[in-house]
């Protein structure tokens, strides 16, 4: 399935160097066996991460964004998952087609993972002290006693109060909030190039949230990483990512920079969801939803996916998949780092 | 970030595409009751309908046995014992010249009567037990829980024998002796899972709605309790067939003329090795009847919770 | 955890003051003469029937009875034995003995065959051995201890003569016996154990170990194992009665000079000291066990330790 042919690189806003990005996918499939028949979860996703910036990567339960990052990380449950298609190039180095105890060795010192729900996440038999340091012991071979020491400093790295004092405790003993300040903490042990966020917030109290993201895209810059925050939500994403993409039936629909995604969407689906986002401005007025539901991967509808959701919807829809094309100004120039699978994209962008 | 996070969620998030994708292509699959998919998965499972299959077989010959026995399975033939098969006699007779196949029929009499009725008591004792003590919970809780860690605390087969020693041999002491040590599981099991429910967000709802009390046990709880007690039910029928099989075998079951599978396999002890078909023949019957039933258990536990498969 | 063990041995005083009411009840006061058939013939005359139950205390009313049983008991006297006139403890030390080395190999056994056969069908799920393993061990459920030792006697003993048809207290000789009393547990271990780890493997924190970079070796013995293993630790502590019961048939096909064999002897001879002896010091050691899988498996879990 060739339906985005475009990389969009999108010029970095802020940090990052001039060299090659960190990570880049290329046209990656991903498929899942199941009894009803193939699942095919990601289909043909192009997109590139540099040192020092964000990547958001947007869309409801279903759109593929974690299967995605599950395959860079290559912990896909497989079987029944595998990568049928594509390339996943570390600093230029396609990571699918290394041995797997090659890959392995990169996961932790090269690229770490947090996840959505830490108390699941986390073993709940073992301290934290010990998961931490764990990091250190298996990819540094350090002694027990260095690699506590070192899990203390990691705790509080990550502003987890009286870090001694609880580096022993279980992670049932922690809340919710200093629960994930632990998965960060593991994460950035070795202090990894890349970064994958899965729903880093989502699990907290919403007061919580806040803080735990500041943490995270503060120790990002610290350390110049690349990160990829996955995530259903809008409000996040504004204040820390560089550039977006919008994920829908396993395909990228939409890549932008951050606040142009915002201004001007040019996919109907992005402008969907901007649309469903209460605003005090408009109290008392209806708020807008997406109408239908998220289509099934089994048998995804023809054409372009969106379709049967479509307010714009045109007979072309139905029959004819957009490809990922760059989008340009009225005028005809081209708009750095966006792009749009709409057959109306122009006229969505411009209104 | 504000207190609006949470709401910006992308619309439809909560909904996996796979539910939706049967609630809008095929209306008819979501709207198949909750008894119909056990079934459906329960019936897709081939050796649960091999098990039912064996369990009706048994229930069949039970039903019938004086019809499809030869032969009276009491009447001895002292000119013709320890008989090999074939001979008038399809699977020889014992050392009191006793046709062995006419007593394996009727044996499936006494494992259907054993099997069933102490699994019942228990299910019986059990439930009230486990229900009373799973929703009115503190004292009451503790002290049905205690009383059911004493009967717990019995070995089934030590404890039936001491049941057996107050009452005497027979097939009511060994139902009831049965029934006394197996009912704590069942309380236990309809207990913690009443815990469970007890909390859930529906009932939560029906007690907020103003349901009173009895109504949450009848409509909530007991329903959502009942499915893992059944599938106990139907595993343990098995257990309780090798429990009463066991006793008789020791000697101390029903009455030893009483045509038993256990009772004939301790007769047939003392011929090993030299006349093995008085063991083998009821040792398949008793197999081929505890399969059944364990293959029914396990068929409704994975049809009641597919998750666990 | 220190008001955790007080509470547990509270609970355990409480099941085995319930378990002395149930046997005394069971054995002096339903079956109205326990003393009744002692002594053959002999025992018909009226002043020999009076002379046993001065001698066994059963002319005092039952709350006295009851109070210097439990006193007994406490104590470790089990009085004497009807039929040789010895100390029930003296007649039973030895059988004993041959009991729990024939209980200590089958659960060693157990153990053993369970885990692996758990752990491979769950590691290599839907493999043919997978596939074998599960089998099996659905089937073996079905087969009643009496029937797999009367098979395993007929191949082994029988057709093969590896074995001794009656013990010889060797090595050799425990082996069927070992067999005949694990089997059936060993397969409802490896399905408990194939059961877990299977969810184990599923469970987020695999995937984060994963993440991690640990070898394969590191996330499957450290962390998948050690969550696997404590829902069968649980088991085995409620298994154990299972292998009592077991034990009654196994000695008694094996002829294994056991307790089992000792109990169901007793009954027959209504033999009431030997069964008091044997019963009650089953349900002790099976009441001391489970308090003991739950100690290690607040130990194993964190979560149950520190709640």
């Amino acid at each position: 399935m060739t339906a985005s042919s475009t990389t969009a690189d999108v010029p970095r806003q802020r940090g990052g160097d001039s060299e090659a990005p960190v990570l880049e996918v290329r046209d990656l499939h991903v498929e899942f066996a199941t009894r009803e028949g193939v699942v095919k979860a990601v289909n043909g996703v192009n997109y590139s991460v540099s040192s020092g910036e964000t990547l958001a990567v947007l869309g409801e339960s279903g759109s593929g964004k974690s299967v995605t990052a599950q395959a860079i990380m290559g912990i896909l449950d497989s079987p029944p998952g595998r990568v049928a298609k594509g390339e996943i190039l570390f600093r230029g180095q396609d990571i699918l087609k290394l041995p797997e105890n090659e890959r392995r060795k990169l996961r932790g010192p090269k690229m770490a993972m947090i996840f959505q729900d830490a108390l699941s996440a986390l073993n709940p038999v073992f301290s934290v002290g010990n998961q931490l340091g764990e990091m250190f012991r298996v990819h540094q071979g350090m002694s027990k006693k260095d690699a506590k020491v070192k899990a203390i400093e990691l705790m509080d790295r990550v502003k987890i109060p009286a870090a001694k004092s609880r580096v022993d405790d279980y992670p049932h003993q922690f809340s919710g909030g200093m629960r994930q300040r632990i998965m960060i903490a593991m994460a950035l042990a070795l202090e990894p190039d890349l970064i994958i966020a899965d729903e880093p917030t989502t699990a907290l109290d919403v007061t919580v949230q806040a803080q735990v993201m500041d943490l995270l895209a503060d120790l990002q810059r610290e350390y110049n990483m690349g990160l990829i925050l996955i995530t259903h939500d809008l409000g996040v994403v504004a204040d820390v990512a560089d550039k977006i993409a919008v994920m829908y039936a396993g395909r990228i629909v939409e890549q932008a920079p951050v606040h142009e995604l915002y201004k001007r969407p040019a996919h109907p689906y992005t402008r969907g969801l901007l649309d469903s986002i209460p605003r005090l401005d408009q109290k008392g007025q209806e708020l807008y939803a997406i109408k239908g539901l998220p289509p099934n991967l089994l048998k995804a509808p023809s054409g372009c996916a969106f379709n049967p959701r479509c307010p714009k919807a045109q007979d072309i829809c139905r029959t004819e998949m957009p490809p990922l094309l760059q989008v340009t100004e009225q005028d005809g120039t081209e708009l750095a780092g966006r792009a749009s699978a709409c057959h109306f994209r122009e006229e969505q962008l411009h209104g | 970030m504000t207190e609006l996070t949470k709401s910006t969620s992308v619309a439809g998030d909560a909904t996996a595409p796979a539910q939706a994708a049967n609630a809008e292509a095929e209306p008819a699959v979501a709207r198949v009751t909750q008894w119909g998919e056990i079934r459906h998965r329960f019936l897709a499972n081939k050796l649960a309908v091999v098990g039912l299959g064996l369990v009706l077989l048994l229930f069949l010959t039970a039903a019938f046995a004086p019809l499809i026995a030869p032969q009276d399975p009491l009447a001895q033939d002292l000119n013709n014992t320890l008989q090999e098969p074939g001979n008038g006699h399809l699977l020889g007779t014992d050392a009191l010249g006793r046709d062995q196949f006419s007593r394996i029929i009727y044996g499936t009499r006494i494992a259907v009567e054993i099997g069933l009725a102490s699994i019942f008591l228990a299910c019986l004792i059990g439930i009230v037990i486990g229900a009373l003590a799973g929703y009115f919970g503190r004292a009451t809780d503790s002290v049905l829980m205690r009383i059911a860690d004493v009967f717990f605390a019995f070995p089934l087969l030590i404890g039936a024998i001491v049941i057996i020693i107050a009452m005497g041999r027979g097939v009511m002491p060994v139902i009831i002796s049965l029934a006394v040590f197996s009912w704590p599981t069942v309380s236990r099991l309809l207990r913690s899972s009443i815990l469970s429910v007890r909390e859930a967000d529906y009932v939560l709802a029906a007690r907020a709605l103003g349901a009173d009390t009895r109504r949450i046990i009848l409509r909530h709880i007991i329903p959502n309790s009942i499915a893992a007690v059944m599938a106990y039910a139907a595993f343990s029928v098995g257990g309780a067939i090798v429990a009463e099989a066991s006793l008789s075998f020791l000697g101390v079951g029903v009455s030893p003329e009483v045509p038993e599978w256990g009772n004939m396999l301790a007769a047939a002890k003392d011929f090993m090795g030299v006349k093995d078909f008085l063991w083998t023949y009821p040792s398949i019957a008793i197999v081929l009847t505890v399969l059944g039933f364990v293959f029914v258990g396990d068929g409704l536990r994975d049809a009641l919770d597919p998750k666990l498969r | 955890m220190g008001r955790y063990v007080i509470r547990r041995l509270g609970q355990m005083v409480v099941v085995l003051f319930g378990a002395t009411v149930i046997l005394f009840c069971c054995l002096f006061v339903l079956p109205g003469d326990p003393v009744g058939s002692l002594g053959g013939d002999k025992a018909r005359d009226p002043a020999v029937v009076e002379a046993l139950r001065e001698r066994y205390g059963l002319n005092d009313p039952l709350p006295v009875q009851y109070g210097n049983f439990v006193k007994n008991l406490a104590q470790g006297d089990l009085g004497e034995d009807y039929t040789q006139r010895r100390p029930v403890t003296e007649v039973l030390a030895p059988k004993l003995t041959n009991t729990a080395e024939l209980a200590l190999a089958a659960i060693v056994l157990d153990i053993l065959i369970g885990l692996l056969a758990g752990l491979i069908a769950a590691l290599f799920r839907y493999s043919f051995w997978d596939v074998l393993i599960t089998l099996l061990t659905t089937m073996a459920v079905g087969f009643p201890s009496f029937v797999i030792g009367m098979v395993l006697q007929k191949v082994f003993v029988v057709q093969f003569k590896w074995f001794p048809l009656i013990s010889d207290g060797t090595m050799n000789s425990l082996i069927l016996p070992a067999f005949t009393l694990a089997i059936l547990d060993a397969a409802l271990v490896a399905r408990l154990m194939r059961g877990t780890m299977l969810e184990v493997l599923r469970a987020d924190y695999v995937k984060t170990a994963v993440a991690k970079g640990l070898p394969r070796r590191t996330v499957l013995v450290k962390h998948v194992m050690r969550n696997s293993i404590i829902p069968v630790v649980t088991y085995l502590g409620i298994s154990f009665g299972s292998l009592l019961g077991g034990a009654l048939i196994t000695e008694a096909i094996f002829n294994w000079d056991g307790i089992g064999l000792a109990l169901v002897q007793a009954v027959q001879q209504q033999n009431n000291p030997i069964i008091i002896g044997v019963v009650s010091f089953g349900v002790a050691v099976f009441v001391l066990l489970n308090l003991l899988v739950d100690l290690l498996y607040a130990v194993l879990d964190p979560r149950i330790r520190l709640a």
